[in-house]
């Protein structure tokens, strides 16, 4: 039996699984909780490994891996950024919103607030920062199937050639997102992200053992061997060989480098407690403390995962090497599959070669599957209950019509993903993860904190923080070099390509970092305080409400 | 009901443990991205084998995000549980 044929298989039996869990889930819901929230009913142990599971997106298994491979400690960097990240939805975010909220991130803003023009601006934010996050696994696990399957240009598999294998993927991935979603709800959605927290840590731990054992469990042997073979020497142990690059003799371009990767450094930590899909997963425990028990039990499985990404990454450069690598996909994403290949060999001959290359693809599509399944219920949530309920029926629209509401929410946000996707699969769309953080971190994160911390904020100031984030983050990503004006030098004689969205010859940015989140986060915080100020509004009352009963949980949905 | 003593103390409690410990991690963290990006001799020098400064610092923010989660859950469980509890009941009962 081939590899591919082994990967679709391990792949089936997931999507069989997770497809009779959805079904199992679809029968126990019945209400809004249980649509939106999964009835409250999981443990704290139970969503921190959902939790887990809808964070690990294919961009940090395969993404991180690939940058440690190639570019070596900087890929570090974005493991220690996601990880300590954890730390703001802990202290500041999970406990108190799960307290105070009831299924979307705009319940805890329009509390105090009028909820009409809050609930709006939470929807647009949350829906733009799902999409662009959805769209960026979309396409990269349409480029990914093309290379874990091995369909090189010219050969075929069922009769699919690799640009239609990419499309069929797309939509593959997005119609059972779509089914998870619209059929097991967040009941169902939950159990699929547990099924692949588990497939991830325990292929990512699988490998680690085998990694380490090559290298007699010693890591500055293994280090050593990842240094000598990149042919870096020991500058790929150190920074700055992706991130704050020395440019010679020209000192603005330094800092230029140098100030994006404190930019990135900002929005990757400030973001995640902004993301929609993460926050509505405090809403799926009954009180509290499950809260906090379950940002506990994720930031122990992600910390583990990031520690062993470290072993996977500088693994991939010492043992495949990223001459093998960068011939197969440029930006490092197969690291992972073919270090797997590599060990599987080692240990088991062709077979065990063979065996671990399946293993690790199909842990690979499980991970996009289920980001992608997260993404759409929580833009679907946020489509349906604030939008819909609060903004067009001015909440009086049952309970009922909101579960039917949300349910097609889903199903046009999965089609509209699917489309978007298949036109974008030629386009280098990586940078829309970081966007999605930067957005996440301009837009959600000031309103979420002061809404919950300042007793002067009000509705405009809400507003304006939302809109201005979101909107700084967006126009400087567009003028930035990662949409236009990036050349990447041809090395060896080779021509010059495009590091931009757009391709050489179109160049219209003027924001020279490609992150915006340096100027773009103030930028929201100062918006949100200023629109504040502008408005005589303000109900010392409420948030006096807002404050007892995000501490206490009295009166907690 | 923000005015009782009760409340007052459990806010205290609650803000003296998360405000500091966020303005030390966050602190810690840009420290880490500073010297990442402007102390890069220091970030290479190498302590044993091949195991950098870079490397035991990437690895203290692990360790110090796991202890802060830590002492956290300690902190809560001990000292703003109970507070919030008892808040929570005298509340409850009221609405009854």
């Amino acid at each position: 039996m081939s590899s591919r044929t082994l990967t679709l298989l391990l792949f089936l039996v997931f999507v069989a699984i997770t497809l009779m869990i959805t079904v199992w889930a679809s029968r126990q819901t019945k209400t809004a909780t249980d649509f939106y929230a999964g009835g409250r009913s999981f443990s704290g142990f139970q969503n921190g490994l959902a939790i887990s599971g809808d964070y690990m997106s294919a961009a940090s298994f395969l993404g991180i891996a690939g940058l440690i491979a190639l570019f070596g400690y900087d890929g570090f960097l974005y493991s220690i950024g996601f990880l300590v990240a954890w730390l703001v939805a802990l202290l500041l975010v999970a406990e108190l919103m799960r307290n105070s909220g009831r299924y979307t991130m705009a319940d805890v803003l329009s509390y105090r607030m009028k909820q009409r023009p809050v609930r709006t601006a939470a929807a647009v934010s949350t829906i733009t920062v799902s999409i662009f996050y959805l769209l960026a696994q979309m396409v990269g696990a349409g480029a990914l199937v093309a290379l874990l399957l091995g369909i090189k240009p010219g050969t075929t598999f069922l009769g699919l050639n690799a640009d239609q294998a990419k499309i069929a993927t797309i939509i593959l991935v997005g119609t059972l997102m779509i089914v998870y979603v619209t059929v097991g709800g967040m009941k169902g959605t939950t159990y699929v992200q547990i099924v692949k927290a588990g497939m991830l840590m325990t292929g990512a731990a699988l490998m680690t053992v085998l990694v380490l054992t090559k290298f007699n469990f010693n890591v500055s042997e293994m280090l050593g061997a990842a240094a000598e073979k990149s042919g870096q020497g020991s500058a790929f142990l150190e920074p700055g060989l992706r991130y704050g690059k020395e440019v010679p003799g020209d000192a603005l371009a330094t800092l230029y480098s140098k100030l994006d990767l404190i930019s990135l450094g900002l929005a990757l930590v400030l973001g995640t407690a902004g993301l929609p899909h993460i926050l509505i997963r405090f809403y799926t425990v009954p009180t509290a403390q499950a809260a906090r028990k379950s940002v506990l039990w994720a930031i122990t499985l992600i910390g583990t995962f990031y520690l062993m990404t470290l072993a996977l990454g500088f693994g991939a450069a010492a043992i495949v090497g990223s001459k093998a690598i960068v011939a197969q996909d440029k930006a490092g994403n197969t690291a992972a599959p073919q270090l797997a290949q590599a060990l599987g060999e080692d240990f088991g001959g062709e077979t065990g070669g063979a065996v671990m290359l399946a293993i690790i693809a199909s842990v690979a599509f499980a991970t996009i599957l289920a980001v992608v399944a997260g993404l759409t219920l929580a833009s679907s949530s946020s489509l349906a209950h604030d939008f819909y309920a609060n903004v067009v029926k001015r909440g009086s629209a049952t309970e009922r019509e909101e579960v039917v509401v949300a349910r097609g929410a889903a199903l046009v946000i999965g089609a509209i993903a699917i489309v978007l996707s298949i036109f974008a699969t030629t386009l280098n769309v990586a940078f829309l993860v970081a966007l999605a953080f930067a957005i996440a971190a301009s837009a959600n994160l000031p309103s979420i904190l002061l809404s919950l911390f300042w007793r002067r904020f009000n509705t405009a100031g809400a507003v304006a923080g939302i809109y201005g984030g979101l909107i700084s983050a967006v126009v400087l990503v567009f003028f930035s070099p990662v949409v236009s004006g990036k050349v990447v030098p041809g090395v060896g004689g080779a021509a010059d390509t495009s590091g931009s969205l757009f391709g050489l010859g179109t160049d219209f940015h003027w924001f020279p970092l490609e992150n915006p989140g340096l100027v773009s986060i103030p930028f929201g915080f100062l918006c949100a305080v200023i629109g504040t100020y502008l408005s005589k509004e303000r109900d010392d009352a409420k948030f006096a409400e807002v404050e007892v009963r995000s501490l206490t949980g009295a009166g907690a949905h | 009901m923000e005015q009782t003593p009760e409340f007052v103390a459990l806010r205290h409690a609650f803000r003296r443990f998360v405000f500091p410990m966020t303005a030390v991690f966050l602190g810690w963290y840009l420290l880490y991205v500073l010297l990442s990006a402007y102390a890069r001799d220091f970030m290479a020098h190498k302590v044993t084998g091949n195991i950098n400064v870079a490397l035991i610092f990437g690895l203290a923010q692990f360790a110090s995000t796991f202890l802060i989660a830590y002492w956290y859950s300690r902190y809560a469980n001990s000292r703003l549980d109970p507070l919030a509890e008892k808040m929570r009941e005298t509340l409850e009962r009221a609405e009854r």
